[in-house]
């Protein structure tokens, strides 16, 4: 127990004297916090719109008008032809072309139906059919307008309408903000754990100071709870660090109970120190062990659910996904913060965490005796 | 009972070398004896094994076959219990480098369930020389001081045995013999020592030593005995073209052996009684500045002779 805290004492001194490490544990995540929420916003905006208007009308005017205004598009182009908006796309002066075409004020409301063309560029998938959606949206909008004024509502006016209201539930005001920032949160706390752990053990490799330490008395388990220790508890804080930032920042305030997110995160913890203690098992410097994680952790994160909603993936990445140990926090934050679910409404996937807290450690620990 | 005892020790590696495995052997077929309290060194060239050696001792490194105890104790066995008991100081430098002199010290002691004042009696005479830079980083050391440093660590808990890789490779002559002389201190102290080198002239500063090379021991005897076996004469010849000398001595039928050695080649004739005859020839190579004369052999020429008998 003595040699254990010195140990831990050590490997404090060590954090500490590190700046790099210090700067990546302290500073990245706040950093993080304040840049990437604000920055990789889900929201499609200033959309550029090329408008081809062969009609002139005012009922072309007002659509356009009608388009400019709802905050979504900017107009970057008007163009005289279908052709000359296309080439607006090619040289990335516009996102969509809308072409009015030549009497189509007249043909609606004489023959009550005009058409209008919408192009999207689609190079960029999601800009282009949030694009499409809003621009879709605002012209059944203005056609309804229409409707209205060209069939005076009396009440022998039976045209059947549903009317539809909404409410957002959990995130009644559909803050993406609201969503991501417990995203960061598990990103933050799966870095710590599994990167700097493996780094941290590797460096003992590559310096040589594993070799002075074997030929102690330190037992094996001192040595790794030395390591595992230290970044269970930093972990912890930058979790801490975290909920402060977004209740000062983004008045995140959990719905449920801290007491549910900390356990949770626990036994998070101790799953990715685990694995990283896992791939410094296998490798021998600490460019090794840096690729290896790497590349888990960017797989991680893609199929967590933190950027594209899982159920909207196929099948086969879906079953994947159960493996995914970063895919179980970013459900269970989500629902605690957002939703307040208690820790009977997630004990599925804290029980799930502790299998693979302990199959991590039991693969990691075997492995470790196997090569030294 | 002996301080450290090696019975017919094999170690092999497998290597991969274009795709095909290859087995490397380390340590072929070792046995020695190490008395209680003696300096004894383990001479040989890089790659002879010594580290392999050391690592199997220290209980690191598990051999292939054959047994090695450390002060009666089993090196697989009882590797816990001789781990508490051996100080180790691998060749390359192993302490923290960003914790302080101090630092590093402290460390050792506690793990070893010690502290630094229990055992300052020992270390007191490397420690002074250290105290100055006492708060300083052990990255930020000089080379000799950092391997003083690394004995005060390997001795902190008071070890009855001492493994020392290589601990003067890559450190300049000053420190060197610094170092030879608080070795010989600590020998005072009744503390068996293993040293391994590859600097032959560091043998004489042994007791006893085991010149090994290729995984193989050529014999185990003190320094002075084993260059009193060497059973032939030996020359030293120079001039002013060094160069063309040793084609020179190489052409003769009359000699042995010529290889150079420091300034001088060191010859081994037929015959010892042919020296003339040897002088003039060379001088009627055109060789000028001509010095020709009978010396003792010293570990080197042993080590050198024992090699050729081996391959």
């Amino acid at each position: 127990m003595r040699v254990l805290l010195f140990l831990l004492q050590k490997e404090f001194l060590q954090i500490f004297r590190n700046k790099t490490i210090l700067a990546i544990i302290f500073v990245a995540p706040v950093m993080q916090l304040l840049i990437l929420p604000n920055a990789a916003t889900f929201e499609v905006k200033n959309i550029m719109m090329s408008i081809v208007d062969r009609d002139h009308s005012s009922y072309s005017q007002k659509l356009v008008e009608k388009l400019r205004s709802s905050g979504y598009f900017i107009l970057t182009d008007y163009s005289a032809s279908y052709k000359d908006g296309l080439k607006a796309i090619e040289h990335k002066k516009a996102d969509l072309v809308i072409e009015i075409p030549a009497h189509f004020e007249r043909d609606l409301i004489r023959h009550s139906k005009a058409d209008i063309l919408i192009s999207v560029d689609a190079i960029n998938g999601v800009k282009a059919s949030v694009g499409g959606a809003y621009a879709t949206q605002i012209i059944s909008m203005f056609n309804r307008d229409i409707r209205a004024e060209w069939l005076p509502a009396t009440r022998y006016n039976n045209a059947p309408m549903i009317n539809i209201t909404y409410s957002n539930w959990y995130n009644p005001l559909m803050n993406y903000k609201t969503f991501f920032v417990p995203g960061i949160l598990v990103l933050l706390l799966t870095l710590v754990g599994g990167l700097l752990t493996a780094l941290n053990i590797v460096r003992e490799k590559e310096i040589g100071t594993i070799e002075q330490i074997n030929v102690t008395p330190i037992k094996k388990i001192q040595f790794i709870a030395g390591k595992l220790i230290p970044f269970w508890i930093t972990g912890l804080v930058i979790l801490t660090i975290g909920f402060i930032i977004s209740a000062l920042v983004y008045h995140i305030i959990p719905a449920g109970s801290f007491l549910t997110i900390y356990l949770f995160a626990a036994v998070y913890l101790v799953a990715f120190l685990g694995f990283g203690l896992l791939i410094s098992t296998y490798s021998n410097t600490q460019q090794q062990a840096l690729f290896v994680t790497f590349f888990f952790l960017m797989v991680f994160f893609l199929m967590s659910g933190m950027f594209t909603p899982i159920e909207s993936m196929p099948h086969w990445a879906q079953v994947l996904t159960y493996f995914n140990p970063v895919r179980y926090f970013v459900e269970v934050i989500r629902l605690v913060v957002l939703k307040g679910s208690s820790l009977f409404d997630v004990k599925r996937q804290l029980l799930v965490m502790c299998m693979f807290a302990l199959g991590f450690n039991t693969w990691a620990i075997v492995n470790y005796r196997k090569t030294t | 009972m002996n301080a450290v005892s090696v019975e017919h020790i094999t170690k092999t590696y497998l290597q991969k070398e274009q795709k095909k495995e290859k087995k490397v052997t380390a340590l072929d077929d070792v046995s020695f004896t190490v008395d209680k309290g003696e300096l004894f060194g383990i001479i040989g060239p890089d790659g002879a094994g010594k580290t392999s050696l050391f690592r199997i001792l220290t209980t690191v490194l598990l051999a292939d076959s054959g047994k090695a105890s450390v002060e009666g104790l089993d090196v697989v066995k009882d590797y816990r219990k001789i781990r508490d008991r051996v100080g180790y100081m691998p060749g390359k430098f192993s302490l923290y480098q960003d914790l302080t002199v101090e630092e590093n010290l402290n460390f050792f002691a506690t793990i070893f369930n010690t502290t630094v004042k229990k055992n300052y009696e020992l270390i007191k005479d490397i420690y002074v020389q250290l105290e100055p830079f006492k708060k300083r980083r052990a990255g930020a050391l000089s080379g000799g001081m950092k391997q003083k440093l690394a004995l005060c660590c390997a001795l902190i808990h008071k070890p009855s045995i001492l493994f020392l890789d290589e601990p003067t490779t890559g450190v300049d002559p000053v420190s060197r013999r610094d170092f030879w002389d608080m070795i010989k201190k600590l020998k005072e102290q009744d503390i068996a020592i293993l040293v391994s080198t590859a600097y032959m002239d560091e043998a004489n500063m042994c007791e006893k030593i085991a010149l090994i090379q290729k995984g193989n021991i050529l014999t185990v005897s003190s320094p002075e005995k084993i260059t009193s076996e060497f059973d032939q004469p030996l020359l030293a010849v120079r001039s002013d073209d060094m160069y063309q000398l040793l084609y020179d001595l190489r052409a003769n039928k009359a000699v042995k052996e010529a290889y150079p050695f420091g300034a001088y080649y060191h010859v081994i004739p037929e015959d010892a009684n042919k020296t003339k005859e040897l002088e003039a020839y060379l001088q009627q190579k055109g060789q000028k500045d001509l010095e020709v004369k009978p010396i003792k052999a010293n570990i080197e020429d042993s080590f050198i002779a024992l090699m050729k008998k081996n391959d």
